[in-house]
């Protein structure tokens, strides 16, 4: 009986992971292997076709390329970022704790207007700004690269504070004995941060590598309200900063192709769990090798 | 762990939408039609969809008195973009659609390419409502190449001329309503009068590469495709002759680079960053709300289009074919789109009619804009609606080619790309929307 209830206490999570979770990651592999037009009554089966075609695909490698570049030009800034401000907030009040995490709170599709509007190129503030200083003038939209950078700041501005918290929870777990062991020793405070916080934190700073890849391989809002043209899903004129994500919402609903948009999100799938597959690695080696 | 779920939730959405759409587009036809008791006098439901102000409000409330035993529930949508995106999702899904469904010029293609999937207003309409009701290419534009007539038309989106008077007299250049003709006359002169302006002030022309080029080449007898639904793009040679005349007048500095309706072209208004606008009538409500009141009287607007005229926006009323109660459902959509009905919704939104009676009417005629130095706007546009030619033929995909092919390889010229590439952008793209 007791079996019976604790099975029943915990049904509602996979109750609702099957029908919101496991079924459409399922169901998407299905429809991935058919021609399937979202108007349209008739699917055709066409097997690998549209794996075949995502290969050969220019649009598709441009935005696995945006993917990465965006997704580096987040993820490492951040890392070092939230490690000093974790640092800074060691020492800080609970007040300034709830501060860094703002960001994370307000609304991802305000977020995301301000900073389009910010990184406008003739009348953005940061254009005006840097014209001030006497620096030119950059194509936040035009321009690849500078776009990327855009949109990782958008990005970074979110999260970094967030993944501070994580950052200073692992800092706190470190056991202060270890630092005065150190101070003893004759370590300064650069050395006692290089030989024992770091070392100590590399499963902290891993698992927030881990839930960045996830999440900075799926990126979507950011580059979708970032395009000038409004509704768009080109990630810019020429897709400079279209990543996968969006690329998947266009084919699936403005191409209107739901079997390529499956096949697409597989793919994105995959290339999610191999960066896992090698994080979860580095962590289980790291951390067998902290606890030593 | 917060972190993962709602980065993640964006992929997830994307993947699910259409699952979950179906789920609640199955759940949402409860409510849609499945509450009425069919047969039972005094209990019947309508619901008519609808996006962004089309004035229906007072009439719908009028509709419900004057037809006792009609209930009306009215979905409206902000923004056109989602409202027809999922419009096409239920469409696909076969239920969730209300019984009287806007649908939008630019999306009335994808629509007429699933005619099967509405009913036929002329077999099931009232018999009084016939096609002389509306201007000819406005009751053409809705018929399916079977003859099947999905729509009733509301409102229309005649094209003139919308210029900065002062900026014009500063470069000068002739500026009053009457005197600025002659620049508009035809697209060679519309450029020619760019250069002369260019080189006066060196400032742009106007907005945007794509906005003039979607109006050239609605202008065109045959547009992106042919009327077998075959892809022109590369052999019309209009097409290639309207991207390189835009592209070259991009390239001499006559356009501001500024796409339409991004937050950008808004503040383009404020600043004054270019001195002419492609002028549908709907187009004077976004003028006042972004150049403010500011520049007020500096507006001015004349019944002067190049290469004639053109239609941009408006929309028709459908009854698709989920509808349980299609007879009903055309009798509303036929009174909302009679005249006397369009002339009020006019008033209310300032929505052009595109009944041919609605346009001789006095109310209409003699309404002025005081923020466009008192132009006669009701007359204005009636002469411009009255000089659009029979409608081009849309085929499938034709308004998604223009908004997200065309304008974003505009962009990229405009951007630093080279008209070639940008070419090259356009017809790749549109093959891949074709396909």
């Amino acid at each position: 009986m007791n079996k019976f209830y604790g099975y029943l206490f915990i049904a509602p999570f996979f109750v609702v992971f099957v029908v919101t979770g496991l079924f459409p990651v399922v169901f998407t592999g299905y429809v991935s292997l058919f021609s399937w037009e979202l108007v349209d009554g008739s699917p055709r089966f066409v097997g690998p076709a549209n794996y075949l075609e995502l290969v050969a695909d220019d649009r598709f490698w441009t935005a696995v390329v945006n993917t990465f570049s965006i997704f580096a030009l987040s993820t490492g800034p951040q890392l070092v970022l939230a490690v000093v401000l974790a640092l800074a907030l060691d020492r800080r009040s609970t007040g300034w704790r709830v501060a860094v995490l703002l960001p994370c709170s307000m609304s991802l599709v305000a977020v995301g207007i301000i900073f389009a509007n910010l990184f406008g190129p003739n009348y953005g503030l940061v254009n005006t700004v840097l014209s001030g200083l006497g620096l030119g003038r950059v194509d936040w939209q035009g321009s690849r690269i500078a776009s990327h950078v855009a949109i990782a700041v958008m990005v970074n501005w979110r999260w970094t504070g967030y993944n501070a918290l994580v950052v200073l929870a692992g800092l706190q777990a470190i056991p202060r004995v270890l630092h005065e062991a150190a101070t003893v020793d004759g370590a300064g405070r650069w050395g006692r941060f290089v030989h024992v916080t770091l070392p100590l934190l590399r499963p902290t700073l891993l698992f927030v590598l881990v839930t960045s890849t996830i999440g900075g391989l799926q990126v979507f809002t950011e580059p979708k309200l970032f395009d000038g043209q409004p509704g768009s899903n080109n990630g810019g004129a020429s897709g400079q900063f279209q990543t996968v994500a969006l690329y998947v919402y266009q084919s699936a609903f403005e191409t209107q192709r739901l079997g390529y948009a499956s096949a697409m999100a597989w793919v994105l799938f995959g290339m999610v769990a191999v960066l896992i597959g090698v994080n979860h690695v580095l962590t289980t080696r790291s951390t067998g090798a902290a606890n030593h | 762990m917060r972190h993962l779920p709602w980065r993640a939730s964006a992929l997830v959405t994307a993947v699910t939408t259409a699952v979950i759409t179906a789920v609640l587009a199955t759940a949402l036809t409860g409510c849609g039609t499945g509450s009425t008791t069919p047969g039972a006098p005094g209990s019947l439901e309508l619901s008519i969809a609808t996006f962004g102000e089309f004035g229906y409000e007072d009439l719908l409330i009028q509709y419900q008195d004057t037809h006792p035993g009609i209930k009306i529930r009215h979905q409206k949508t902000g923004q056109g973009g989602p409202y027809h995106q999922q419009l096409f999702t239920r469409l696909g899904a076969g239920s969730g659609l209300a019984d009287v469904v806007a649908v939008e010029e630019g999306h009335l293609a994808d629509a007429l390419a699933k005619s099967r999937l509405f009913y036929d207003l002329a077999a099931i309409g009232p018999r009084e409502v016939t096609g002389d009701r509306w201007l000819d290419w406005k009751y053409a534009a809705a018929k399916a190449k079977d003859g099947a007539l999905i729509g009733y038309g509301t409102d229309s989106g005649p094209l003139a001329m919308c210029y900065r008077a002062d900026l014009l007299a500063a470069a000068g250049l002739p500026s009053t309503p009457d005197a600025v003709k002659p620049l508009f006359a035809n697209w060679d002169s519309y450029f020619a009068a760019g250069d002369t302006y260019r080189a006066r002030t060196g400032k742009a022309w106007f907005d945007s590469d794509a906005q003039i080029f979607d109006a050239m080449n609605n202008q065109l007898a045959t547009g992106y495709f042919d009327t077998e639904d075959n892809l022109v793009v590369e052999t019309n040679p209009g097409i290639r002759r309207n991207w390189d005349a835009v592209t070259a007048a991009g390239e001499r500095g006559q356009s501001a680079g500024l796409t339409a309706f991004s937050a950008e072209w808004d503040a383009g208004f404020l600043a004054g960053a270019f001195a002419t606008k492609t002028c549908p009538s709907w187009m004077l409500g976004v003028i006042k709300a972004q150049a403010g009141p500011d520049n007020a009287g500096r507006w001015a607007v004349t019944d002067a289009f190049p290469g004639g005229g053109g239609n941009w926006g408006g929309s028709y009323l459908t009854v698709p074919r989920q509808s349980r109660h299609p007879r009903e459902a055309a009798a509303l959509a036929a009174w909302l789109t009679a005249p006397e009905q369009q002339i009020k919704a006019f008033a209310a939104t300032g929505n052009f009619p595109s009944q041919v009676e609605a346009l001789t009417s006095p109310q209409l005629l003699g309404t002025l804009d005081p923020y466009f130095g008192n132009a006669p706007i009701g007359r204005l546009f009636a002469a411009q609606a009255r000089k659009v030619s029979a409608p081009q033929y849309k085929g499938p995909g034709d308004g998604r080619i223009q908004e997200n092919v065309a304008t974003p390889a505009l962009r990229a010229v405009e951007e630093g790309a080279s008209p070639a590439e940008g070419w090259r952008q356009l017809v790749n793209g549109a093959k891949k929307v074709a396909r």
